[in-house]
Parts: structure tokens; C-alpha cells; sequence
């Protein structure tokens, strides 16, 4: 059924056809309105089998489907910025006793100063915690990715945390036609959440118990191997996404004109106006590609080494960065090529929503082509710092 | 049956562990502990070495009451409350201090039994003060020096929160009194909604006694009405533990060597004076004593 | 030699009664049969649950677990009947000059 809707609207119909069993979250902007349309739905009854909790925070809606998720239910939560980082200490904590949460962050900037508007700073924070993480272009992908998303997270070889992240407001907000889903759809993708191991007094187990150092290192071990099963899972349930939805949105990457000299990598929203500056640049003559990366954790190596193997130049765009190094995907990009010996320029843009105007971007990537643009931030103004 | 399986790592004499193994056979096993880090979890929780009986999660130190609200949660919906109660059993700071999760679940309700094991201080870290740490003990972060006389205030009252939430069944205990331990776990048991019982855990360790003395100590605790044993239903105070002959509080204090300060410092018995007070407060406010 | 592990660290329950703890303290509760009443406020109150009453001999009494008993002498300071005692272990029984 194809309709004009907002992003928030297609999370929420996608995360009810997933028939989630506790939906815990607390409001923020511009998350809020994901949570608003589930409790709707909730009031109106239309969630079956499912409790609707508003949490007193962030940290306590995370902590609150941490029991949950060990007791055996399906969980759903949604937040950013510093919603996503009160969270932090619980999801650090969720990733290692294994619990298949499904979380949307709707990427947000972070304070200070304060900022509701976009960039990717938050999820990059929580990068190294054990969450899959998957960033999407549009709409349909963040409505498609639901599903996927719960079924990659609750296979037994991964168990682990999934975290959808859209951008905020730039998706969360805006119109678009969705085909969204059939129930029947859906119910033939994800089959009911049956855990082998939860709690229950039938056979009574521990969770989150504690491991010196001689046992320690073997169950971080057993997450990366988690990680690394759930790169072949992930390509896996994407194809057969594919057929039963009818739209492929590729595997860990994709990658428009490959036999490019040049290419230009990103994630998110911002794809969407990067495949128009490709096209208008190849018709002045440029070779240009496009690599949309999908799938950030787990980091798809090979995927990026096989694609920009005969790249001469490459093009990072990140909206996030590490200070005192640099942009986020850029550092993880250029440690993924180690050894190849492409020419790697970065732009940090889009900081707390700042304005990324198609032409801009456009002179952005053909000068940096044309060999007259550095890597660095790139829109802002030039500034006096004022020491007191 | 076992619920708290023997050869867990407590030290000779732990009033956490006789607290834990009447709650545990007062619910007949038929139970979901949530503990938060601690003494109980570091004693019990070895990957491997196991202690619990019954269904187990440690989560973090801080969010011990939300966990619990999501199993309660998670097993309505599922349709499988008959197995048991949710449980938390957390330490005095992992309650008074940094489980702020705790108001969350008073304010929403969930039916969970929340059970603070109150030993006064973090014992699980080395002695450090918490917000249920008594007036004058010495800790590592209240040391007794020239300045200070270990901790500074009052015991947080964490009954009169709970009852400021309107919390259905609030009542504490005593490690000391297994028979009064069992008869309100079992009672709050059959109540619906968020219940709070905080029971008197005396530590060998941290309090600086020996086991052979921990029942005298906590029944000291008693008679002096430093930790009066209450119960209250739906707000209404219902039973108070009456003392016939109440003790002075220097027979509390000078057997326990996180007190010792008290005796040897001039500055001390000003204290002591102090503390005096607060028993004789607690008398008053809640009838302890027997009236001749 | 490869160990297994369950994910999540999840444990398998009551395993710490493989590890035995009567060797941690420097005495071992005993029990006078005779005054023994088989009341079972020892029971209650051992923090290890290794004091039980049982049936011995036609009657049932508290029996200690020297296994696990860590000596700590909660269960002698409740008994009511003055049937339990704390006796030093063979062990410590040294001559000190
Ligand atoms: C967020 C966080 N801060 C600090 C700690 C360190 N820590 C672990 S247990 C503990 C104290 C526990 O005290 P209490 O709750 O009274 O339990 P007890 O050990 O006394 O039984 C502390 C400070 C932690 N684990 N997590
Ligand atoms: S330190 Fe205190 S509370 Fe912790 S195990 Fe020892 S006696 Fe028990
Ligand atoms: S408390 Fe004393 S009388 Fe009662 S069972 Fe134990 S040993 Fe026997
Ligand atoms: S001495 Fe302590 S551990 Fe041993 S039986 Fe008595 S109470 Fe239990
Ligand atoms: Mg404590």
C-alpha cells in the first residue's frame, strides 16, 4: 500500500508489523514522534501482545527492555543524541549478555551547544559497543529495515543489539512516499521471537554474570566473532528481503558506476543528493562513482577493499568526527584500505544541521577531483576564537 | 530444593546471605532475582560458579528496579506471570544513591517486590559511604580525622520515599529476623504493584565485627531503635516491632569497629549524643516503646 | 584442550556448590544431639545453608555440613538449647611458645 508519509509514521507501521511485545522509550526530539504513533496505536489497541511503557529516561527505557529482552519478549526503542548516550551505559551492557534489541536512532547532533538538528555524532559514539549498525537513505529503506533488522539481530549465531540509524528531521520529518508493508509480508519474513536461553523459573539460568580475567576475554572474543557471522547473516537476509519485498537495496554497500576512477563514500540521507551530484558531474565528464555504505558496524572490509580496489581518488563525506583526528568514516575507511594506495580526501560537513546545498556539494567533490580541494570541515564560517 | 546454593564467595557470618536465603525460601524458589554490582553479586555471580537456584539477572549497578519493571512487563504480556515474582535485591547504594530507576518503577507501579539489603555502606568497593551510611560510622570516604567524625547526616529515609509514592506495601527488616523477613516477603507478595522492603544487613567486614556477634549487633540495632522494624499497607502503618526495655546506643556502637571513633575522640560524645537523638526520634515517631 | 562457553556468560544454576568453603575458617560448628531440639532457627539463620536438621538414628537434629561450614558461629549464638559449639580446627591447634 503506497502512501505519502513521514518518516516517523513509517518506523512506527513497520515496528508494529514486527509485533513487538514491550515498546519502551522516552520523547526526544526529533524522535519523538516514532514513540508518539506507537502509544496511539497502542491506545487505540492495535498492538497485540505488546505493553506500551513510557520510561522516566532514556537510560530506564533501555534498562527496562534489557529485562524484558532477557525474559524473552521482543523489544523495540527509539532515541538519539543524548537520549542515545544516557543510554549508553545499558546498551554497552545489552551488547555483551547478548539481547537482540531493536533501537532507531534518529541522529541527532550533540550538546553543547544544545542542537536538535542532524549529524551522525551520536551512533559514531557508540560505535565500539557491540551494535550492529546499518544507516539508511530514505524512508522505504528505514521502513524495510525494521523487519530485517529483528531478524538479523534475534539469529541465534548473532544476538546482539541492532541499531537503525536515520537521520533526523532530513528523514524522521519528512514526506515521502512509502509502500508499506503487508502484515502477511511481514509475518512470512519474521518468524515469532523464541529465544533458546531466557529467563524463566522452568530452567533457571543467570544473565549478566561476572568474569575474571581468565574468562573475560573469551566472551569479548565471542561478540567479534558475532559481529563477523553477522556480516554473512546480514547479506543473507537482505537478498531475501529482496524477494519477498520486491526491493533490493543491495548488500553492505552500494556502489553506482564501480568502474569509476573516482568515487565518493557516505552514509545516510545524504546519498540521496549525492547520486544527483554523480550524475550532473559524469555529464561534464567526470568519472565519478558512489559508494553508499549501508552496514557501519560490521565494518564490511573486504566489501570496501573489492569495490574501491582501482579507485585512484576517494571522497569521504562525514557528518561527525573524532576531534582531535578527524571525520569518523574516514578514519575507519582509510585503516579498511590499508596497503591499497587510493588518495583519500575528507570533507566534515552537515555539523548540527548546517545547510549542505546541492551546488556546493557538487564544487565540493569536482574540485577535490580536480586536485584543488583539501580534506577539512567544509561550510562554515571563518571564525576569531575568543579566548577570555 | 536450594535456592542460594552453599560454596558462594560471602564472608563467615555475611547478614546479606541469611537475608537472601529466607527471601529466596519464603517465595519457594518461585522467583526472578534482578541484583545489581555488589557484595551479593560478586558473591553469587561468578560466570561459572553460579550461586542462584532461581531465574538471575545482573544487569549494572544502577538500574537494577527499570530491568525489574521489564521483566514484569515482558512476563504479563507473555502470559507466563504465574512463574514467579520479580525480585530485585539491592545494596544500600545501589539503592539510595545511583538507582534512580527506582522512582520509575514506584511512579508506574510494576509489580515488583524491591528489597534493599541494607548494610550501610558500599561495602563491595571497600567501605565507602552511601546515602544510607548512619550519622558518625566511619568509612573510607567519611574516615574519622581531625576534621570530620566520619559521615556527616542522617540515613536517607527511603521508607518515607516509598510511601511518598504511594507504594501499595512498605516495610523493613532485619537480617536478624529470618521469621519476620519470610512473613512480609511472603505478604508483599500477594500485593499487587511495587512494594519496597528494606532489611538490616549486618557486615563482619565492613562494620568490623565478628560473626559470632552479627545477631547481637543487629538485634542491638533493634533495641536501641536505630533501625526500627515497620510495616505499612496502602500508606497505614501496621506493625511496629516494640522494644520492652530500650538500650542505650553506646551499646551499639562500641562493639562495632566502625563506630570506635566515637569513644576515643573528645569530639566524640557529641556524636554519640546525636545518634541518642535520632533513636529517640524513631521511638517517638513510631511507638517503639512498650508503655509500662 | 577447548573450553565451551555459553554466550552472554550465561550460567548454568547452583554450580558454586562444586566449590567447597569449610576450609575458609579456623573452626567448625559441632552439634550436641542430645540438646538439640530440632527447632531449626540454626537453619535459618546459616548464611551458607550448610547446618540442617535431619533424621539421625530415629531422631531428627541439626547436622553441620563440614564441607561448606565457614565457622563463622551465627548458628551457636542462636541456638536457644546451648547445642551448638565452636570448636577450633585440628589444624589450628598449635602450641604457641
Ligand atoms: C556506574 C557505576 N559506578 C560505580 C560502580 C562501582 N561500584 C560497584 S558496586 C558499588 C557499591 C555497592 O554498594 P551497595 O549498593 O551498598 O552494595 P553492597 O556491596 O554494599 O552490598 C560501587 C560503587 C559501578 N559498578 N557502576
Ligand atoms: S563485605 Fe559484608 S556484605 Fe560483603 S560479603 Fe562480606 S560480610 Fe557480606
Ligand atoms: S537451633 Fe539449636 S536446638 Fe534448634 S535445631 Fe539448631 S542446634 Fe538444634
Ligand atoms: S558456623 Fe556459620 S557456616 Fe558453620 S554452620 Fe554455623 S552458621 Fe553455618
Ligand atoms: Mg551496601
Amino acid at each position: 500500500m503506497k502512501k505519502v508519509v513521514r518518516g516517523f509514521y513509517s518506523v512506527a507501521y513497520a515496528v508494529k508489523l514486527c509485533k513487538p511485545n514491550i515498546i519502551c522509550a522516552y520523547p526526544i526530539t526529533p524522535q519523538t514522534e516514532i514513540v508518539e504513533n506507537l502509544a496511539l496505536m497502542y491506545a487505540n489497541g492495535e498492538l497485540e501482545n505488546c505493553k506500551y511503557i513510557t520510561a522516566e529516561s532514556e537510560f530506564a527505557a533501555a534498562s527496562i527492555l534489557v529485562g524484558a529482552s532477557a525474559a524473552g519478549a521482543r523489544t523495540f526503542t527509539a532515541t538519539c543524541s543524548q537520549g542515545l548516550i544516557l543510554m549508553s551505559e545499558v546498551l554497552f551492557n545489552a551488547a555483551g549478555m547478548r539481547l537482540p534489541i531493536v533501537i532507531v536512532n534518529t541522529n541527532r547532533a550533540l550538546s553543547a551547544p544544545l542542537s536538535i538538528w542532524n549529524d551522525l555524532q551520536d551512533s559514531m559514539a557508540l560505535r565500539d559497543a557491540g551494535i550492529i549498525q546499518v544507516y539508511v537513505e530514505n524512508n522505504q529503506e528505514a521502513h524495510d529495515m525494521v523487519p530485517q533488522a529483528y531478524k538479523i539481530a534475534e539469529d541465534k549465531r548473532v544476538r546482539l543489539p541492532f541499531m537503525i540509524c536515520m537521520d533526523g528531521y532530513k528523514l524522521t520529518h519528512a514526506y515521502e512516499p512509502v509502500d508499506l508493508l503487508d502484515q502477511n509480508v511481514v509475518d512470512s519474513f519474521l518468524p515469532p521471537y523464541s529465544p533458546e536461553v531466557y529467563l524463566t523459573t522452568k530452567k533457571p539460568v543467570a544473565f549478566g554474570c561476572y568474569a575474571p580475567p581468565h574468562i573475560y576475554m573469551e566472551f569479548r572474543v565471542a561478540m567479534q566473532r558475532a559481529m563477523e557471522r553477522a556480516k554473512e547473516i546480514m547479506e543473507k537476509v537482505f537478498a531475501d528481503w529482496a524477494e519477498v519485498s520486491g526491493r533490493n537495496w543491495g548488500g553492505h554497500l552500494e556502489v553506482v558506476y564501480p568502474d569509476s576512477k573516482n568515487f565518493v563514500i557516505a552514509m545516510g540521507s545524504i546519498v540521496g543528493l549525492l547520486r544527483k551530484v554523480v550524475e550532473e558531474l559524469r555529464n561534464e565528464g567526470i568519472s565519478v562513482g558512489l559508494v553508499k555504505l549501508r552496514t557501519f558496524r560490521p565494518f564490511p572490509v573486504q566489501e570496501l577493499r573489492k569495490s574501491l580496489e582501482n579507485a585512484e581518488k576517494i571522497i569521504v563525506i562525514d557528518r561527525s568526527v573524532s576531534f582531535g583526528y578527524e571525520g569518523n568514516l574516514s578514519i575507519e575507511l582509510k585503516s579498511a584500505l590499508y596497503g591499497m594506495s587510493p588518495e583519500v580526501i575528507s570533507f566534515i560537513l552537515g555539523l548540527g544541521g548546517r545547510d549542505v546545498p546541492k551546488d556546493f556539494l557538487k564544487e565540493l567533490v569536482k574540485n577535490a577531483i580536480l586536485g584543488k580541494e583539501k580534506s577539512g570541515f567544509k561550510g562554515f564560517k571563518e571564525f576569531e576564537e575568543v579566548i577570555p | 530444593m536450594r535456592f542460594f546454593g552453599r560454596g558462594h564467595g560471602a564472608c563467615p557470618g555475611c547478614g546479606l546471605a541469611i537475608a537472601v536465603r529466607n527471601i529466596l525460601e519464603a517465595l519457594e524458589g518461585k522467583c526472578f532475582v534482578v541484583n545489581p554490582t555488589g557484595c551479593l553479586e560478586i558473591i553469587s555471580s561468578q560466570y561459572g560458579r553460579n550461586a542462584w537456584g532461581v531465574p538471575y539477572i545482573h544487569p549494572l549497578f544502577d538500574n537494577a528496579a527499570a530491568v525489574a519493571c521489564g521483566i514484569s512487563e515482558a512476563l504479563k504480556v507473555l502470559g507466563r506471570e504465574d512463574e514467579g515474582e520479580v525480585v530485585v535485591l539491592a545494596g544500600d547504594g545501589a539503592t539510595a544513591d545511583i538507582g534512580l530507576t527506582l522512582h520509575g518503577m514506584f511512579d508506574r507501579n510494576h509489580d515488583v517486590i524491591y528489597i534493599c539489603l541494607d548494610n550501610e555502606a558500599y561495602q563491595n568497593t571497600g567501605h565507602q559511604q552511601s546515602a544510607l551510611t548512619p550519622l558518625g560510622e566511619a568509612t573510607t570516604t567519611t574516615p574519622a580525622g581531625k576534621l570530620m567524625l566520619g559521615k556527616i547526616g542522617r540515613k536517607k529515609d527511603m521508607v518515607a520515599i516509598a510511601l511518598a509514592h504511594g507504594s501499595p506495601y512498605v516495610a523493613t527488616s532485619s537480617a536478624v529476623l529470618p521469621a519476620d523477613i519470610r512473613r512480609k516477603v511472603k505478604k508483599a507478595a500477594k500485593i499487587e504493584g511495587a512494594k519496597y522492603i528494606q532489611i538490616h544487613c549486618p557486615c563482619v567486614t565492613g562494620w568490623g565485627i565478628d560473626g559470632k556477634d552479627v545477631v547481637k549487633v543487629g538485634n542491638l540495632a533493634i533495641e536501641t531503635a536505630l533501625y526500627p522494624i515497620v510495616e505499612f499497607e496502602n500508606g497505614k502503618l501496621l506493625t511496629v516491632r516494640k522494644v520492652k526495655e530500650r538500650k542505650p546506643v553506646e551499646e551499639y556502637l562500641k562493639i562495632q569497629r566502625r563506630f570506635r571513633h566515637l569513644f576515643t575522640s573528645p569530639e566524640g560524645r557529641k556524636v554519640i549524643e546525636e545518634i541518642q537523638k535520632i533513636a529517640d526520634e524513631n521511638a517517638l515517631r513510631y511507638g517503639i516503646d512498650l508503655k509500662k | 584442550m577447548k573450553i565451551r562457553l555459553n554466550i552472554g556468560a550465561i550460567s548454568e544454576p547452583l554450580q558454586s556448590e562444586q566449590f567447597k568453603t569449610g576450609d575458609w575458617g579456623t573452626e567448625w560448628s559441632f552439634v550436641d544431639r542430645e540438646k538439640c531440639t530440632a527447632c531449626r532457627v540454626c537453619e535459618q539463620f546459616c548464611p551458607d545453608g550448610c547446618i540442617e536438621v535431619k533424621e539421625i538414628e530415629g531422631k531428627e537434629v541439626a547436622v553441620v555440613d563440614h564441607n561448606y561450614c565457614k565457622g563463622c558461629g551465627v548458628c551457636a549464638s542462636v541456638c536457644r538449647y546451648g547445642a551448638i559449639k565452636m570448636e577450633l580446627k585440628e589444624l589450628f591447634k598449635v602450641d604457641v611458645c
